[in-house]
């Protein structure tokens, strides 16, 4: 993947809108955002209910999404374009998502609902219609996807980056700062982390830095570019988005997304935690 | 949930004792504007959070103790900068003109 293969602008999306090979999802943390107005032609993925088990803290596992996929009429050979709001925060959990149950073809549009809305281009409320399909899922790729012993067992030997604001970095705020600031579990970070705000590898309007910027930006934090790397941040979709830059626009070849990420690791009894604006030693 | 809503969480069930809060709404002409994007930097200029306003113009941040400041993105508007103080038990309200 390369950022010719990886990303597509509001543009090129408004170009290909009829185009039936490909397929258009909206994926929002504001799941009744599409409901009000989508891209014409897209259909909604609730992030919420399509892709977590209801029951277990997990995704829905590989026969659930194949039914998911099948009954939105989304096919194995469709080149998948996700876009989304809050500078594409689900959109690239999605397409996270989509690489780990192994769909060849997806793409994340630069700068998502944001761009799209900046531009002043068109948003409908018409719902489409899609026949339905016989998607077939693989095993979930879990070279892309951190579980927490793994987490704990690398500590100091690779990098870790949490990608959440400075101030929930040092344990200043809890959670992004658009939600109340209780929570049950531990304020702080993973000893070692290095800080890189998502944020940094955005514009202001949601579309990414260049790749010279993006490797400067990682390189001066301290990312050891000779050394595997994980990603997290508090739910695991900021940092898919860091893992999208890591992985797909740097191409660099071993990034992990630690999905359980602080609501798990913070709630662990007995690891190392650092507070304060340093990553801190183990 | 990590839900930036349009015009921001509610504060029903809200422990406003709990929150340094900063809300407010975004005009244009004196209307409100339910297309705009209020975004919260840090002390350093760092980003801390976005909201999409709602139709009302409406946005709202749970912020902590100290210095931030809006920003504020809008089809055919220059980006608008705006300090702000909060602290935790109160409500700081703003209102952004684009």
């Amino acid at each position: 993947m390369s950022r010719d293969t990886a990303l597509v602008s509001t543009q090129w999306v408004e170009d290909n809108l009829d185009n039936p090979a490909i397929v258009v999802i909206e994926v929002d943390e504001d799941t009744t955002s599409y409901d009000r107005g989508h891209i014409r032609n897209a259909i909604k993925l609730d992030w919420t209910t399509d892709l977590q088990d209801q029951v277990r803290r997990d995704f829905v596992n590989k026969e659930q999404f194949e039914a998911l996929m099948s009954a939105r009429g989304v096919g194995n050979d469709h080149t998948v374009v996700l876009y989304g709001g809050n500078n594409n925060w689900f959109a690239a959990y999605a397409y996270w998502y989509f690489k780990l149950y192994g769909h060849q073809d997806v793409k994340l549009v630069d700068g998502g609902r944001k761009k799209w809305e900046l531009d002043s281009r068109e948003l409908t409320a018409d719902v489409p219609t899609r026949a339905t399909t016989s998607y077939v899922a693989q095993d979930q790729d879990l070279s892309l996807r951190a579980f927490r012993d793994e987490v704990v067992s690398v500590l100091g030997k690779q990098n870790l980056v949490d990608v959440r604001s400075p101030d929930e970095y040092a344990g200043r705020l809890m959670a992004p700062a658009h939600l109340p600031q209780e929570q049950a579990q531990r304020a702080g970070h993973i000893p070692t982390a290095s800080n890189v705000p998502w944020s940094k590898a955005a514009n202001d309007d949601g579309t990414f830095r260049s790749d010279a910027e993006l490797l400067e930006l990682y390189t001066e934090a301290g990312v050891d570019w000779d050394k595997d790397t994980i990603a997290y941040c508090r739910i695991g979709e900021r940092s898919s988005h860091t893992w999208f830059v890591l992985k797909e626009l740097l191409e660099q070849p071993n990034v992990k997304n630690y999905d359980g990420s602080w609501t798990e690791y913070g709630s662990l009894v007995g690891v190392p935690v650092a507070l304060g604006d340093e990553p801190g030693e183990l | 949930m990590c839900g930036a809503v349009e015009g921001g969480v509610s504060l029903a069930g809200v422990n406003l004792a709990k929150e340094a809060v900063i809300q407010g709404r975004v005009l244009r002409g004196g209307e409100p504007v339910g297309t705009a994007y209020v975004r919260l930097l840090d002390r350093t200029g760092e980003f801390t959070a976005e909201v999409p306003t709602s139709p009302e113009g409406e946005f709202r941040f749970f912020a902590a103790d100290g210095a931030w400041t809006l920003r504020t993105l809008a089809p055919q508007a220059d980006v608008v900068d705006t300090p702000v103080t909060a602290a935790v038990g109160t409500i700081a309200e703003v209102t952004i003109s684009i």
